[in-house]
């Protein structure tokens, strides 16, 4: 019998790292909030690599935090290593990357999520939604419990229709042996959403006292740690490091001979798997000229022995496992832990989404993460984030937040998603991103904050130190555009230390930072510096005024961009009434639907021509309708 | 309103004996002004019109004699500023004209978008505004399948030749950056990256030098007529720029005496060469030998070899059947109207598959027929045009110009040793703009490039 389990403003099934930060933000922005998860023991679980962040994913962690995500903050208190990537590169291309420890991350996660006002966490299984005038009005558990609500957010990762593989070792599951959720996607395709099936992978776990890592490089974490968060002060010192090893022609002979036992080549696999996630299967076949490949040893926590073995993703029988671990050099009497395996799962066709993550077909039904075919924790969170803040802000009456593609790399995640769809689990990549010199790593608080804290994610106190800091940069690069630097001693000295030319004539402070090769620090020592500034001011200042050039000419073609953003789409548009249009950029437009012409032009297939067409058509529903 | 200045050739090209290169933008004034040698355009009065000459501000010569008319907005077409440029000197002047507008800072024009612009100025109101949609599809689909069509096959793949190489060191530098750690690819450095796009850079250079000499489709084909005496090659001549409303001018740089005769057949641009005396009625092979005939015309793009069919096969008509050999050439039988001596099966024998078409010159049978069949011979890209081919159309060019500065951008940030991300930047917009010209504009290459050059992944 079912029973009434009362009533909320937002249900989020799932809470994982999407699920978390759309439980956390629906309820801070004072939406009353459900999460529900199959188990409590593995909320924000990592059932792959024990790491978060790095290129590209690392900015998204500054995101969210910037956007008053928990992310950034969770990782930061629970960290084994962190190091910064990419120092060596532009600014725009930095990022930080942290070990995990697995077990503390789900504590304090957990912790996080208890303490939140708002917030409701149960155990629970979702069997259905609950559909009233095509609306989405509540979920149904396996329980008989019927809970309503205004909305429902969907993040159910790799649960749905969850099936592990290995070898010829097929049962259904989610990942890590957890339940899979079966019913529930079959309820999404009985109220006939667009599903497919993709696959992933994850690699062996070793015991650590069964490693020689005296055979192995060590990979230790940075000396001058680092947060995520821009609230975060104290910083973990305390660091584990990793060790890096590599596989040989020994262990490429082992797979290439039971290349037919895995389950990925047996031929029993439908799902798509990620290009840039490969199994050491796919490493070996598609690469096949390669000597060796890099395996890392990645412990899961402090608290564990668990070493978890970077590279080796596969779906091999566990007796080729053994075989194939014992050939890499410190792992020849390596004990394994759990197997690796292949998990396969149904995804949501993304373009089925509007850019609020809410779907087309069912108002007040929201999906995110890697239900909606993407890959990786942080692409989850980014999209637990929005799907939260926009699920709360319709219930609550308030406007939707998109991010543009030069907002943001969340921006160009969601709108890569809904506009152009995936065809494999979708990564976040620096190069997806059209205006990555705008989306760094050390200005993500200077692009959100402001947008969180109009939701009312960032509290007053954080705000006004972002305010301050904001205040302070603008002081200081108008402070080194008026200091003139003459040719003096000092200062020749300096520039010959930096291996520059020396200076001719006199000039502007600002001017000689715009070198390459002179840094904040350096001009320091030749102008009055200022002690008071904070080290994030003279970074943000010195990058600023460095890529000056650069950051203008992306914020010229942002200008572009955006002109087509600001043309919208009337979404009564009935596309068969436009004349002209290609039927292939026809079909494309009618099922994707985008918000703006803007939008429109990146859908693969609608041509430039088509775009202007378009523009017309709307431009004369305008004219129209004045003239009426 | 949109804020740049567009431009085009707004007449049908080689189809009248004055084109007219049309401006429209906020600049279309200024950038007339400053390569008009005449009166100041700033402050000429709205719709006057006036006679100068248009500078080329690289050689500081004159380009051209031409009659500018000024229009402000709002009362023009497209209710913008647009300035007017007559010119009569032929399509290459009028090619000159249209670059050094190029070079001003306009941008040409995409396929109708003078209406389009007319009418999302409120030019043209509501119930034409199916028709401008319709205008673009059509000119859209017709400039994209002769670009298409025009563009050798050489251009298109060296462009992507080039394409590749940049790819494949963008994806070099992205792997760098999203996999930090992977140690199986060196890390590339600024000398690598100084040195391929130098090559790039080199290439792109030579392709525009090229273009500067380039004649085809902007003076058109280079087409001879051959032909015992007697069999209508004058006649043929006359035709073709009787119907085609030859524009027969003086090509600069070029002796007064040759003339050449331009005709634009079903949008194939040809250029009748009489040099070989067509007009004489001596045989060019009589004259100068097989051996040199041959090379004369291994020197033409097209030719129309004329047969009579009054007459029987000679062995004059089979020595230039040995000239012709493996060249491009359409077989013409003319005099039909006669009654038939010449063995037809021998002459397709002897064709090697060209075309073979038949004509009674005397009263314009079969022409129709001849035409289609060069323009079919020129569309379906069987003309060997050599390296004059290359980068033919004033688009192409203009895209090269932009890659190439696009490049000069990412080698200055590379002279002051920026990071190689910063500096990738516009490497990746050189990629872009020759993807323009080829019109493989698809953003997702990258990203394939990058899983299939490196093994990635954890």
């Amino acid at each position: 019998m079912v029973y009434d389990a009362g009533h909320y403003d937002v249900i989020v099934i799932g809470a994982g790292h999407a699920g978390c930060e759309a439980g956390v933000a629906s309820a801070r922005m004072g939406a009353k909030t459900l999460m529900l998860t199959l188990n409590l023991d593995m909320i924000a679980f990592m059932p792959c690599n024990p790491s978060l962040g790095g290129p590209a994913k690392g900015i998204v962690v500054r995101e969210i935090d910037a956007l008053g995500g928990v992310m950034a903050k969770v990782i930061d208190k629970t960290y084994i290593q962190m190091r910064m990537l990419n120092t060596g590169k532009g600014p725009a291309v930095r990022a930080l990357r942290a070990q995990a420890d697995k077990p503390l991350y789900i504590r304090e996660m957990k912790k996080t999520l208890e303490n939140e006002e708002n917030l409701t966490l149960r155990q629970g299984m979702v069997d259905s939604l609950i559909i009233e005038d095509g609306v989405c009005k509540g979920v149904l558990t396996e329980t008989h419990a019927a809970y309503h609500a205004d909305t429902v957010i969907i993040t159910t990762g790799t649960f749905m229709r969850g099936k592990v593989l290995m070898g010829d070792l097929e049962y259904e599951s989610g990942p890590n042996n957890q339940r899979p959720s079966i019913k529930l996607s079959e309820n999404l395709e009985e109220l006939g959403f667009d599903i497919t099936r993709f696959k992933t992978g994850t690699p062996p776990r070793v015991n650590s006292h069964t490693i020689d890592y005296s055979k192995t490089e060590i990979q230790p974490g940075d000396e001058i740690p680092q947060g995520f968060s821009y609230e975060t002060t104290e910083f973990i010192t305390d660091q584990i490091p990793c060790w890096l090893t590599y596989t040989n022609e020994f262990t490429h002979q082992i797979i290439n001979d039971n290349l037919g036992l895995s389950a990925m080549y047996s031929g029993m696999k439908r799902g798509t798997g990620p290009r840039y996630c490969p199994s050491i299967e796919d490493k070996i076949v598609r690469f096949n000229d390669k000597p060796r490949h890099q395996v890392f040893l990645e412990p899961e926590g402090r608290e564990t022995e668990e070493v978890y073995v970077q590279g080796l993703s596969t779906s091999l029988p566990e007796s080729v496992q053994h075989e194939m671990i014992k050939t890499v050099p410190g792992l020849e009497n390596a004990e394994i832990m759990r197997a690796g395996y292949a998990i396969e799962y149904d995804a949501i066709v993304p373009t089925q989404l509007w850019p609020t993550l809410e779907t087309k077909k069912i108002p007040g039904l929201f999906t995110a993460g890697q239900i909606n075919g993407t890959s990786g924790y942080e692409e989850a969170a980014a999209q637990g984030m929005m799907a939260g803040i926009n699920a709360a802000s319709k219930v609550l009456g308030k406007d939707s937040l998109i991010l543009d593609r030069s907002q943001a790399y969340i921006g160009v995640l969601i709108d890569d998603l809904v506009t152009k769809g995936t065809n494999e689990p979708y990564r976040l990549l620096t190069s997806r991103a059209e205006y990555r010199l705008l989306l760094r790593h050390d200005n993500a608080d200077l692009r959100l904050t402001e947008t969180g804290y109009k939701l009312g994610l960032i509290p007053d106190e954080r705000y006004q130190k972002y305010v301050e800091k904001n205040r302070l940069v603008e002081q200081e690069k108008k402070r080194l555009e008026k200091i003139i630097i003459k040719a003096e001693e000092n200062v020749q000295a300096m520039l010959q230390e930096a291996d520059a030319t020396p200076l001719k004539d006199a000039v502007r402070a600002s001017d000689l930072l715009k070198r390459p090769e002179i840094t904040y620090t350096m001009l320091e020592k030749v102008i009055e510096p200022d002690h008071t500034l904070p080290l994030v001011v003279k970074e943000q200042v010195e990058i600023q005024i460095k890529y000056e050039g650069y950051i203008k000419k992306a914020n010229e073609q942002v200008e572009r961009m955006l002109k087509m953003e600001d043309k919208k789409i009337p979404d009564n548009i009935d596309y068969d009434d436009i004349s002209g249009i290609a039927t292939e950029a026809r079909e494309k437009l009618k099922k994707v639907r985008p918000l703006s012409v803007g939008q429109a032009s990146r859908i693969s297939g609608v041509n430039p021509s088509d775009v202007s067409i378009l523009l017309i058509y709307i431009e004369q529903g305008k004219i129209a309708r004045i003239a009426n | 309103m949109e804020t740049d200045t567009i431009t085009a050739i707004s007449t049908p090209i080689g189809e009248g004996a004055i084109a007219i290169v049309r401006l429209s933008g906020p600049e279309a004034i200024r950038i007339a002004d400053e390569l008009f040698r005449g009166k100041d355009l700033r402050s000429a009065d709205s719709h006057t019109i006036h006679y100068g000459k248009i500078i080329d501000p690289e050689t500081n010569e004159v380009a051209e004699e031409v009659m500018i008319s000024v229009m402000r907005g709002p009362k023009t077409f497209t209710r913008e500023d647009v300035v007017e440029i007559n010119c009569h000197g032929g399509m290459v002047a009028v090619n000159r004209v249209l670059e050094i507008i190029l070079s001003k800072g306009a941008r040409l024009a995409e396929p109708g978008e003078f209406t389009k612009r007319a009418f999302l100025n409120g030019r043209i109101d509501l119930s034409q505004a199916e028709a401008v949609m319709d205008l673009i599809r059509a000119k859209t689909d017709k400039a994209m399948s002769v670009a298409l069509k025009q563009m050798d096959g050489r251009l298109s793949s060296l462009i992507s030749r080039l394409r590749q190489e940049l790819l494949e060191t963008v994806a070099h530098v992205e792997v760098n950056i999203d996999y930090p750690e992977y140690d199986d690819v060196e890390e590339m450095s600024h000398e690598m990256m100084r040195k391929k796009t130098k090559e790039v850079h080199n290439e792109i250079e030579q392709l525009l030098e090229v273009a500067k000499q380039g004649k085809i489709l902007r003076e058109g084909l280079a087409t001879a007529i051959i032909g015992r005496p007697n069999v209508g090659k004058s006649s043929l001549m006359n035709t073709l720029v009787q119907e085609n409303k030859a524009i027969v001018t003086e090509v600069a740089g070029t002796t007064r005496d040759i003339i050449e005769e331009y005709v634009n057949v079903r949008g194939v641009p040809l250029k009748l060469v009489d040099t070989a005396g067509i007009r004489d009625t001596e045989d060019i092979v009589e004259k100068i030998g097989v051996e040199r005939s041959r090379k004369v015309l291994t020197e033409s793009d097209l030719i129309l070899f004329v047969l009579n069919n009054n007459e029987v096969l000679s062995d004059e008509d089979i020595k230039l059947f040995e000239a012709v050999s493996g060249l491009e050439y359409i077989v013409i039988i003319n005099k039909t109207d006669l009654p038939n001596k010449l063995n037809l099966e021998k002459v397709r024998e002897l064709a090697e598959g060209n075309p073979v078409i038949a004509t009674a010159l005397i009263n314009e049978a079969g022409v129709d027929e001849l035409e289609a069949a060069i323009a079919q011979t020129f569309f379906a890209g069987e003309i060997d045009t050599g390296d004059l081919t290359y980068v033919s159309n004033v688009r192409h060019i203009q895209l090269l110009k932009q890659a190439k500065k696009a490049l000069e951008d990412a080698m200055a940030s590379l002279e002051m040793s920026m990071p190689l991300d910063i500096i990738q930047i516009d490497v990746t917009r050189t990629w872009e703009f020759l993807g323009e010209i080829i019109g493989d504009t698809a953003s997702d290459s990258l990203i394939d490039q990058l899983f299939s050059q490196f093994c990635l992944g954890k």
